[in-house]
């Protein structure tokens, strides 16, 4: 009989406290841009602070420094406790860890100093891109690792979510990252013309689909039945909810590139399977409302299950609106407008952001074995964030829609009738708004931060968590 | 075979693989097993820390 086995939660605690620190750097980058919009002054004339260089500095904070380290804590915590098995390869994890921090700052370093390759949702140049690709390696090999040593025959389906979420994100990022290096901070990439254009959308929309969704799926599919005390709803819907994701999601990235020069066939393809993407989306949605179903009264009382419930919700709001948008007829209308940017936050603030904080305020309080210092504050924080959420998507979708319609506004004529900056003129106020509704999620962000502190302070780490010795 | 009769004949067998999914997923034979999966995350014992069923009510 071996020794008594503990689970790693060292590493999960790690990654995250640093949620919450890389989502108030990230958000709070996301703040400026957003006020440069409505003030440009705001940039004080400063190259580093300009709106091109901090943009991908928000991007990449939001998505890979705050997202990717609720991905990290939460996919180890998930993954140990459901295969009953400790973290594989622990050296190996911290290296994740300490890897992943060192790739965050140096994305903000290069960035603002103007150093990009400038692919959108990977700037980052060629020798932080194979830092990206050895600590993606590693945290394979410690997921994977893991789930073989399982003691549980099943695997669970949130690991299946994770799995497919680690095993794209490498792929896309190795592909997508190819390039001919001509010094230590510039290279041009492998690819020419209308083929690096596909390639960087069938990585940038993956990226959405399978860093932004089945990653956080894999939080949903845990998380809320935990929070909830129920089962999921359906299993086997869940798992046909699993390959259909991964069947479809992989051709829907052409819809980024509607009436370019990527052939006619091959932007209908992304449309139609773009299309096809809402039932697979909104069978996982109604998957994770429906745990609930018996013990809404739940939602009355608990925030924590406010934030996941409705996180879910925005996650079957954005997965509708984004198919319509992915139709060429609408998509000539919203494509380079306003509304593409409400589409992304109503997924970034709503579904990942909320679903993100609904897992830490669940986790943490545990990680550190203390109860959270308060639930009222987490209520206010919801609210706070919600309204944000509302101002910020309200506001970019009248500024789209009015955008698009004042570009393509013709007289009788046939001349345009209104030049470029009388709709820029036209998009200010709600630029105002917008960067109100940034600030309310902010300061839900700073809430959280000082609810977590309170929560920790002085907290002795977690005593240690026995992995079960008897296996189903 | 040119590459467009492959990538076709792939293009089915994706499909059939596909559908073959959902018929064992819905296959009654599935059902006590994925009950007892779906029940995982609820038996993983108790967690160090009790956490968030009992928050005490500050501020």
């Amino acid at each position: 009989m071996a020794e008594q086995e503990s689970y790693n939660l060292k590493v999960v605690r790690q990654f995250a406290i640093m949620t919450v620190v890389w989502g108030i750097v990230g958000m709070l980058v996301g703040v400026l841009i957003a006020a440069q919009m409505a003030w440009p002054v705001l940039n004080f004339d400063i190259p580093w602070l300009t709106f091109s260089r901090l943009r991908p500095l928000h991007t990449n904070a939001v998505i890979f420094a705050f997202g990717g380290s609720a991905l990290f804590a939460t996919s180890y915590y998930v993954v140990q406790r459901t295969c009953h098995a400790s973290l594989f390869a622990p050296g190996l994890a911290a290296f994740t860890f300490w890897g992943w921090q060192a790739i965050i700052v140096s994305a903000a370093i290069t960035l603002p100093l103007g150093i990009t390759s400038s692919k959108e949702y990977a700037e980052l140049e060629w020798p932080i891109d194979i830092a990206i690709a050895a600590v993606w390696v590693a945290y394979a090999v410690v997921f994977f690792g893991t789930i073989m040593k399982r003691k549980v025959p099943h695997i669970y389906v949130a690991n299946w979510f994770y799995g497919a979420f680690i095993l794209t994100v490498a792929i896309l990022h190795i592909v997508n990252s190819m390039a001919v290096p001509v010094s230590l901070t510039k290279s041009y990439s492998m690819y020419a013309g209308v083929q690096d254009a596909m390639i960087q959308w069938w990585y940038g929309h993956n990226a959405v689909g399978f860093f932004l969704t089945a990653g956080f799926l894999g939080i949903m599919y845990y998380f809320i039945p935990k929070q909830a005390e129920r089962p999921v709803y359906s299993y086997r819907l869940s798992v046909v909810h699993f390959w259909a994701l991964a069947f479809t999601y992989i051709w829907a990235g052409p819809h980024h590139l509607h009436y370019t020069a990527l052939p006619d066939w091959a932007q209908s393809v992304g449309m139609v399977f773009s299309l096809i993407l809402l039932a697979p989306s909104w069978g996982g949605m109604i998957n994770g409302i429906m745990t609930l179903s018996g013990a809404w009264q739940k939602l009355r009382t608990d925030p924590i299950l406010k934030f996941l419930i409705v996180s879910v919700s925005f996650y079957g709001m954005s997965t509708f609106e984004g198919p319509m948008m992915s139709i060429k007829t609408v998509n000539a209308l919203s494509h380079y407008t306003d509304w593409t940017i409400g589409h992304v936050h109503s997924g970034a603030l709503g579904w990942v952001g909320m679903v993100s904080i609904g897992a830490m305020y669940f986790l943490i309080p545990r990680l550190f074995n203390r109860e959270l210092y308060s639930t009222r504050l987490v209520e206010a924080h919801f609210w706070i964030a919600t309204i944000g959420i509302v101002l910020y998507i309200a506001s970019m979708w009248i500024s789209g829609v009015m955008q698009g319609l004042m570009w393509r506004a013709v007289n009788a004529d046939g001349t345009l009738t209104y030049s470029f900056v009388e709709s820029v003129q036209a998009m200010h106020p709600f630029y105002i708004v917008r960067t109100l509704g940034g600030l309310l999620y902010l300061s839900g962000m700073l809430i959280m931060a000082y609810n977590i502190w309170k929560t920790i302070a002085g907290a002795k780490p977690a005593k240690v968590a026995v992995v079960p010795v008897v296996a189903h | 075979m040119g590459s467009v009769t492959v990538h076709s004949f792939w293009t089915v067998v994706m499909l059939v693989v596909f559908i073959g999914i959902i018929v064992w997923a819905w296959s009654g034979k599935r059902k006590k097993a994925f009950d007892e999966a779906a029940r995982i995350p609820l038996e993983d014992g108790d967690d160090a820390g009790q956490g968030a069923s009992g928050e005490k009510k500050h501020g």
